[in-house]
């Protein structure tokens, strides 16, 4: 059976197009496997996206539950990381802490990649003054510092997780927009689009249907990349206050809270901020591997 | 009838004019070709009547309706082209199905399966390609692929710019033979823009030279077969030709 | 003429893939004088990879073996690459396709000229600039002053191909070894840079690798000709005796060439049943 599938997936002749494409994952996935830090990555990120989904099972206390009179304990077999001013044990914070990230970083990849990527393709594929005037925009997001722009639209909008994944939205697509639009300047004026072009397609539909499935390769390689970005972005927010709201076991905030205690209690800030590295080096060991697999000018004929 | 009539065509890029008043009348059924060196205007010629060099003026009419500049959709249903690229033409994303049902999908054609495993027929390609992706194909097969695209509309007139130079030349031959099959079969009407006398010897019935964006000369491929070509400087494209064929 | 000037025997160059390995040169023998050789053969033929790997240029994951691979009594095979730059340049030389990809665009082309000059000799500054100019002149740029100032991207293809040839020559090397020099080129420039190599290969008593997919053109500048299919030498003969080839792969091919006063009606193609049923 096993034996099988795989020779469908391998086979040169796929017979639909379901078995085309799940053959080309199918080979991605194979070349990635290959690539030992990309394999380090997708285990970092399984693992986060696991911790997120059997948080209740993985964790030994209430996140919430204070005890004051277990304030503070250093790690020990009762409490694996120990435990915060409040009597909170760090570990089941941690863990459902992996809750908020991933829902941070993918809130901001469902935002700002999709707005990026369509925004820069526009402008990109029909030049002129639709181009000057939305890289004009995004080049007036991409001259702000990112924390800086962040924190301001926060203080607008209000301190909280939605609003601090509105805010990093906001700071992160102009970056998009600018690949999205470079790599369809490389495409525009090839044959195959001009092909596709005196087929009399219109020009949504050559930009929807055939430029932007070119961009969405680098794109997945970009995000990937920038999400340690984000998670440290978040995690600022978190940690200047204005990101999740106490009493929700954010990384950022956690770390924040530590502060005060790092040289006698170091693991109140020590744990949250290991979870932090971690997860953000496996985003960017994953966008390394992907960016050698995906990349165009690599092939994927070798 | 005339399938394809150009006249007083001025294109130009931006500043530069690139042809002057090229004029040429094409019957229908006819293989005509545009030959020249690179920088003779010849392949821009081919861009404006496909639509993709919108900045002309004088007139391009094909089977009596004259062509707006830019592209429509009436027109591509007469007249597609093949590029000369076969590694540049075809979307590396799209699989040869996809390639083949979109033209379908852009006029609103029903019956594309049937449509797209006959035209891949028609060009010699095996059923066993259509869900494959261009980087698993040959350059002689993507060409097919690249001439079935071209069909699949059932247009009247087929534009090729160099459709063999990018290939070997036992490649060359059996993308020269299918090209005069389906000239034959569906009574196509084809202008090849190339600068191997050659193959304008093999598969056209009358050519025009074109040198810094004027027509030269026309002549019958007759004329060219016997050396009997009039200007010098078409005599000068045969000499070389003749000595160095590619 | 007593000793070769290289002699190859039993050339592989092989490729690992995720199927296995690949070899694209399997056992290429042939001996060099100072004579113009061509080598023929359509795409994979392995007929590029035979000229890079004399220059030792294939790249890793690539291997070359064979059981002889020496130029001018040089073992090539044990070379370091250190040694094989002291030799690349100055003693063989090679000419690419497409110039725009070889030439340094922020360089001018008189500064290119006298760099590949200068990494293998010693030169004051004005000898060099003369022997820039006079290269130049012998590859038949009409004011080469003017042209040694210029920018790559300001010359057409035809001059990029001459400024290249003068780059590879203005060492004097022994051995020429172009790969496809003409093919980005129109017909009419093709002649007259193919001319120029032949002057230059002649006066100077070089040997020449000329590497094409053209039989009509490798026939007219060459005295051998090796014909190559799929990683091996399928026929060797005369240059004029193409017409003769007794190899069916050598005879299809050059059936297969439509000609300028053509009569055939369908051009006789290699038999590819291979290609069909793989």
């Amino acid at each position: 059976m096993a034996a099988s599938l795989r020779a469908w997936l391998v086979d040169d002749s796929p017979s639909s197009r379901l078995q085309a494409r799940l053959g080309r994952a199918w080979r991605i996935a194979g070349a990635l496997s290959r690539n030992p830090l990309a394999v380090v990555g997708t285990v970092i990120i399984l693992a986060l996206v696991l911790t997120a989904i059997f948080a209740p099972l993985l964790a030994t206390h209430d996140p919430l539950k204070q005890d004051l009179t277990q304030r503070l304990l250093a790690p020990s077999a009762a409490n694996w990381m120990g435990t915060d001013e409040l009597g909170r044990d760090i570990w089941s914070r941690v863990v459902y802490g992996a809750r908020i990230t991933l829902v941070i970083v993918t809130m901001v990849a469902v935002l700002a990649a999709p707005a990026g990527l369509i925004i820069g393709a526009l402008a990109g594929y029909f030049g002129g003054w639709p181009d000057r005037i939305l890289m004009g925009i995004t080049d007036i997001f991409l001259s702000l510092p990112k924390l800086i722009l962040a924190l301001a639209l926060v203080a607008a909008l209000g301190p909280g997780i939605e609003n601090a994944v509105i805010a990093i939205a906001i700071t992160t697509w102009p970056g998009y927009a600018r690949i999205a639009r470079a790599e369809t300047l490389t495409f525009k004026n090839s044959e195959f689009i001009s092909a596709i072009r005196l087929q009399g397609a219109s020009s949504l539909r050559v930009v929807l249907g055939h430029v932007l499935p070119l961009c969405t390769s680098s794109m997945i390689v970009r995000v990937t990349l920038d999400m340690a970005g984000i998670i440290l972005t978040a995690a600022g927010l978190g940690f200047i206050g204005l990101g999740a709201q106490p009493p929700l076991p954010e990384w950022g905030a956690m770390i924040a809270r530590g502060r005060s205690f790092i040289l006698d209690q170091w693991w109140v800030a020590t744990m949250p901020g290991f979870a932090i590295i971690v997860v953000s080096l496996g985003f960017c060991f994953l966008g390394d591997g992907l960016r050698d697999v995906l990349d165009p000018k690599s092939g994927e004929q070798h | 009838m005339t399938a394809l009539s150009l006249k007083n065509l001025d294109i130009s890029y931006g500043e530069t004019r690139i042809t002057h008043s090229v004029s040429l009348d094409i019957a229908e059924g006819e293989s005509f070709a545009l030959v020249g060196e690179s920088g003779s205007g010849k392949s821009t010629v081919l861009k404006a009547i496909a639509g993709l060099a919108p900045d002309w003026t004088g007139s391009i009419t094909a089977f009596g309706k004259p062509r707006s500049h830019g592209i429509d959709g009436h027109f591509a249903r007469a007249c597609q082209m093949v590029f000369q690229d076969p590694y540049g033409s075809l979307h590396p994303r799209k699989t040869i199905d996809a390639t083949l049902s979109e033209p379908l999908s852009i006029h609103g054609i029903g019956n594309q399966n049937a449509r797209v495993e006959a035209v891949m027929a028609s060009v010699g390609l095996d059923r066993k390609f259509r869900f494959r992706f261009p980087h698993q194909l040959s350059g002689g097969q993507r060409q097919r692929v690249a001439i079935a695209r071209a069909l699949v509309l059932e247009p009247k007139i087929l534009l090729l710019d160099e459709p063999t130079s990018a290939l070997d030349v036992s490649v060359q031959a059996e993308i020269l033979n299918l090209l005069k099959r389906l000239r034959r079969e569906q009574n196509l009407t084809f202008l090849m823009v190339t600068h191997n006398l050659p193959v304008v010897s093999f598969l056209c019935d009358r050519l025009a030279v074109m040198r810094q964006g004027r027509i030269v000369e026309i002549a019958d491929v007759a004329q060219l077969k016997q050396g009997a070509l009039r200007e010098p400087y078409s005599r000068e494209l045969m000499q070389i030709s003749a000595t160095h064929a590619a | 003429m007593s000793t070769p000037l290289l002699e190859i025997e039993n050339l592989r160059v092989t490729f690992p893939t995720p199927r296995g390995e690949i070899d694209v040169v399997r056992g290429v023998s042939f001996t060099l004088g100072r004579e113009r050789l061509g080598i023929v053969g359509e795409s994979g033929s392995g007929k590029s990879m035979t000229g890079r790997s004399i220059l030792k240029l294939i790249r890793a994951p690539g291997r070359v073996s064979a059981d002889r691979l020496s130029f001018d009594g040089i073992d090539l095979r044990n070379r370091s690459e250190r040694q094989m730059r002291a030799i690349r340049g100055a003693r063989i030389s090679m000419v690419m396709q497409d110039p725009k990809f070889s030439l340094n665009p922020v360089m001018t082309i008189g500064e290119q000229i006298a760099e590949a000059l200068l990494t293998h000799k010693r030169l004051s500054r004005r000898e060099v600039g003369q022997r820039v100019l006079a290269m130049l002149e012998s590859v038949r740029i009409a004011d080469p002053e003017r042209v040694a100032n210029l920018y790559p991207h300001e010359v057409s293809g035809g001059m990029g191909q001459r400024v290249m040839i003068a780059m590879m020559l203005i060492p004097e090397p022994d051995l020429l070894i172009a790969d496809e020099p003409t093919s980005a080129l129109d017909v009419s420039v093709q002649a007259q840079v193919l001319d120029i190599i032949d002057e230059l290969v002649k006066r100077k008593g070089m040997g020449l690798i000329f590497i094409s997919h053209d039989l009509n053109l490798v026939s007219s500048y060459c005295d051998r000709i090796l014909v190559m299919n799929t990683g091996q030498v399928v026929e060797e003969c005369r240059a004029g005796e193409l017409q003769n080839a007794t190899h069916p792969y050598t005879r299809g091919l050059v059936a297969s060439i439509p000609r300028l006063n053509e009569t055939r009606d369908e051009l006789p193609v290699l038999d590819r049943s291979a290609w069909a049923s793989k």
